[in-house]
């Protein structure tokens, strides 16, 4: 392990990722990777999360080529130095700010989306100009092995390298001295993964979760919110990071709720869930075992239906639940859906703030307007679904 | 020490600190604190450091009330959301990203410059609309009492407190929950910090140190060279993060170096430097005495005499100074200056490249070509290109650390940013639902082939403009049919108008 972080260390020390031309070159041999060998791509995640290869492509492949261009398109100008505002002090100086690369960078990957969550940061860090070790999850085989094989038949072997292994390899290699790591997954290692970084005063990024709260106005349109929220929540079968984790409404729309969302069900996946192409699995027993405890004492209004030899778990609504049951107590990342009632949106903004600030935040209604007191703490996207009344005439 | 981080959260979880006006007002105050209260200030930092008011005035006082009015003066604009580029996904959404508080942010002073290392993070703190626990260096006693006894009388005292004491109490202190650690200081304790962060998962900025290098070319004008080390390197007794801690250079130049830099101290400290009310002490009898140990076995140019008493330690220059000795290999804080001869430039960047990343790096060179192969070539978290310290001065540039001397950055703009989150927000309409058709089970390959077409720009650029044109042209027609009635109307009137005219003209 302090062997292989070395000799990458080394060849960041040649100096050789640095210059724009080698970054493009490394990005466009990644892309290449990406089209050339799409089909054993596809293929191994598709395994990993029993997913259609369309939603392979749809859901991951399309974000990395993408994301591959855009950098392309924009790094020549993004390396030049950025010259800044002067004062009097300064006037007559040359003052600007030079982006350099960190160095050699630590890349821990997810296994929900094993492929765009370990090439997306990469992307950026070969973008950056650094030298960078990969660790896949483990949970994600298929894809684990398939990108050790990949990566270093297109990428530089000396700068780039993958390394695969459980918690053990994972704890060595966070014992070794890296420039920046960046992890994705859950808060429990989260912490691990920084107080490891504070040992080298390593600098991290930490992509985590929590629970998304889903606020459902009762000023909406709730055939299209409803199909909105079931898309979100039950693809890649509830492993999202930014799914919606549970919903918050008044209780007398928990009813309609239910009914929609079950028909949104069936018009996506057909009668015969199983059966559809586009339904996914559990990753893992443990998870499987996991989520179905959620289930317990629960009010369920339709799903519940398992089956531990494929891991099926059905898509699932609760209602009426409890605040302090289980299932709102951790991250749900499955197919189950809590509706917990609230009295209105005020509620709803204390439930929210009561809580850990959650990755995303998900609102419905046509009400643009925030109520006074909306001061809600929370990370990342919030989706408001409104509508534009524009006067057209 | 739990109960008041509760009070100061119960504070901000009342919302008072996050409207612009209140952050404004706040921010007055504090500046009505450092205009009206200045005498209590100037004494207490000087006091400190055995420095002249003066120059605590100069070093600290005018940071901050530039910063505060900087702050004022930009805040407005800076609270405000701020649209972002769109993609084809997005084009009919509102897409911003709204700046917002963190919440209760911790800020660990510094003893160095006591004032400004605790006050200037303030300000962003507070301007970020966050609640902050204040906690000064216990080092700088009297500015630490200052500052317990002054901000509560001009700031809201449930939203900033400030806690003083000592390594028990911070210990203590950083076991409790924060949105935000902020620390100055050094490396061993920025670890400490990080640490007891990484149990809340709590972001941090750590302002620490290292050894700044200072390189001196052959090609240089070696007056001002020496003149502007001298400035920076003895300035506050060397207790300065980014004092050009050693020089590198070919061993020619040494001797024309020690006499210059000797020269330029008696210029500005006098014969007689114990009696210069410009010349600091070091802090304590602890750093003082570290510092000393420096010495041994080193050949001192010049300078070397020290005063246990008053803490006094004369500007000190030692020459070809083994880079394995101890002076070498810590960072120095003091008011020594060890010269590391070097066969040239390449050995410089390599001498450096080998060692810690460090907060500052110092290049003094005509030519214009060598510096910047040396910022090429090395990194640090800033570099002054012929001079030292400057680049603090300008709160354009971020200002921190790398590596082992930081992460984070702040001054201006920058400690807002740092002590906001940047909150993405995408706001959809409950409208054309039929576009998300394609992003629903069942999936299929003529899905995955529009979205390629929609996404990835190789396949849309000319397509594009083709798909904008007919949309035009559909938009047009069911305009048109919309509006017939109405269109209907106004061509009869036009044509009316017209008809009206041509009959008239040809009355004429």
């Amino acid at each position: 392990m302090e062997l292989e972080v070395r000799r990458v260390r080394q060849a960041f020390l040649s100096g050789r990722s640095r210059p724009l031309r080698f970054r493009l070159q490394q990005l466009e041999a990644l892309r290449r990777m990406v089209q050339e060998r799409e089909k054993d791509i596809l293929a191994a995640i598709a395994a990993d999360l029993c997913k259609s290869e369309f939603n392979v492509y749809s859901q991951e492949v399309i974000t990395v080529l993408g994301e591959i261009d855009f950098m392309l398109e924009n790094l020549p100008e993004w390396v030049t130095a950025k010259p800044v505002k002067k004062n009097v002090l300064t006037m007559l100086d040359e003052a600007y700010i030079q982006p350099q690369p960190l160095g050699v960078v630590l890349i821990i990957g997810a296994w929900n989306y094993p492929f765009v969550l370990t090439i997306q940061p990469l992307i950026g860090a070969i973008a950056a100009g650094n030298a960078v070790i990969i660790k896949p999850s483990e949970l994600s085989e298929n894809t684990a092995k398939m990108l050790a094989k990949l990566l270093p038949q297109y990428l530089d072997q000396d700068l780039y390298i993958v390394i695969n292994g459980g918690v053990e390899e994972t704890t060595e290699l966070l014992k070794q001295r890296f420039d920046h790591i960046f992890y994705t997954g859950n808060t429990a290692v989260g912490k691990i993964v920084m107080e490891a970084a504070a040992k080298h005063l390593t600098p991290v990024t930490l992509e985590l979760g929590g629970k998304s709260p889903c606020y459902i106005d009762k000023d909406c349109d709730l055939d299209i919110v409803c199909r909105r929220i079931t898309w979100g929540k039950y693809m890649n079968c509830g492993q999202t990071c930014i799914a919606p984790d549970y919903i918050l409404c008044e209780a007398s729309l928990q009813n309609q709720i239910v009914w929609k969302i079950k028909e949104t069900v069936k018009e996506f996946y057909g009668e015969n869930i199983k059966e559809s192409p586009d339904y996914e699995r559990i990753i893992n027993l443990r998870h499987f075992k996991r989520i179905l405890s959620l289930l317990e004492g629960q009010k369920i209004a339709f799903g519940g239906e398992t089956d531990e030899a494929t891991r099926y778990i059905a898509p699932t609504v609760l209602t009426d639940v409890d605040p302090k049951t289980k299932v709102m107590q951790e991250e749900i990342f499955g197919p189950i859906l809590p509706i917990v009632p609230v009295k209105n949106v005020d509620e709803a903004i204390n439930f929210i703030n009561e809580r850990e600030k959650p990755l995303a935040l998900y609102v419905f209604s046509h009400n643009h307007k925030v109520p006074v007191g909306w001061e809600l703490i929370t990370e990342n996207i919030v989706l408001i679904l409104f509508l534009i009344s524009v006067p057209v005439y | 020490m739990e109960l008041e981080v509760r009070r100061v959260r119960q504070a901000f979880l009342s919302g008072r600190s996050r409207p612009l006006r209140f952050r404004l007002q706040q921010l007055e105050a504090l500046r009505r604190m450092v205009q009206e209260r200045e005498k209590d200030i100037l004494a207490a930092i000087a006091a400190d450091l055995c420095k002249s008011e003066f120059n605590v005035y100069s070093q600290e006082v005018i940071t901050v009330l530039g910063e505060i009015d900087f702050m004022l003066e930009n805040l407005p604009e800076w609270v405000t959301a701020k649209p972002v580029k769109k993609n084809v996904l997005t084009m009919l959404d509102e897409a911003y990203i709204q700046p917002q508080p963190l919440g209760v942010v911790l800020i660990i002073g510094a003893w160095n410059y006591p004032f400004v290392l605790t006050i200037q993070p303030l300000i962003g703190a507070i301007a970020a609309g966050n609640a902050v626990i204040i906690k000064p260096s216990e080092l700088s006693e009297n500015t630490a009492k200052m500052l317990a006894k002054l901000l509560p009388q001009y700031l809201d005292q449930d939203l900033y407190i400030v806690i003083n004491g000592g390594v028990e109490e911070t210990t203590e202190l950083l076991k409790q929950r924060f949105d935000h650690i902020f620390y100055t200081g050094n490396t061993a304790v920025g670890k400490i910090v990080m640490e007891a962060a990484a149990k809340h998962l709590t972001p941090v900025t750590l302002e620490l140190g290292g050894k700044s290098p200072c390189y001196i070319d052959k090609d240089c004008d070696l007056d001002i060279v020496c003149r502007r080390i001298t400035w920076g390197k003895y300035m506050n007794c060397g207790q300065t993060c980014i004092a050009p801690d050693y020089i590198l250079c070919e061993a020619s130049l040494q001797n024309q170096i020690v006499w210059k830099i000797k020269e330029t101290v008696k210029e500005f400290y006098g014969e007689n430097i114990k009696e210069s009310p410009d010349y600091e002490r070091i802090i304590n009898l602890r750093h003082f005495k570290r510092i000393l140990s420096l010495l041994e076995g080193q050949k001192i140019a010049f300078g070397g005499e020290t005063d246990e008493a008053t803490r006094y330690i004369a500007p000190t220059v030692l020459t070809d100074v083994d880079p394995k000795t101890k002076v070498m290999q810590e960072e120095i804080f003091g008011p020594i200056l060890p010269i590391v001869p070097v066969k040239n430039v390449d050995e410089a960047i390599n001498f450096i490249n080998e060692r810690e990343k460090p907060l500052a790096l110092y290049v003094f060179s005509h030519n214009h070509k060598l510096i910047k192969r040396m910022i090429d070539e090395t990194s640090s978290g800033g570099v002054t290109g012929n001079d030292v310290i400057m680049h603090f001065m300008l709160n354009s540039f971020p200002f921190g650390g790398v590596g082992s001397s930081g992460m984070g950055a702040y001054h201006g703009k920058h400690s807002f940013d740092t002590f906001s989150h940047q909150r993405p927000c995408l706001l959809k309409s409950l409208k054309r639902e039929g576009a998300n058709k394609l992003r629903y089970p069942p999936n299929s390959q003529s899905k995955v082939d529009w979205g390629k077409f929609f996404l990835l720009k190789r396949f849309n650029k000319e397509k594009l403009g083709l798909l904008l044109l007919t949309f035009l042209g559909i938009v047009a027609a069911v305009l048109v049919k919309k509006y017939q009635a109405v269109l209907r109307r106004k061509a009869l009137l036009i044509f009316l108008v017209v008809h009206r005219l041509r009959w008239s003209s040809k009355q004429r």
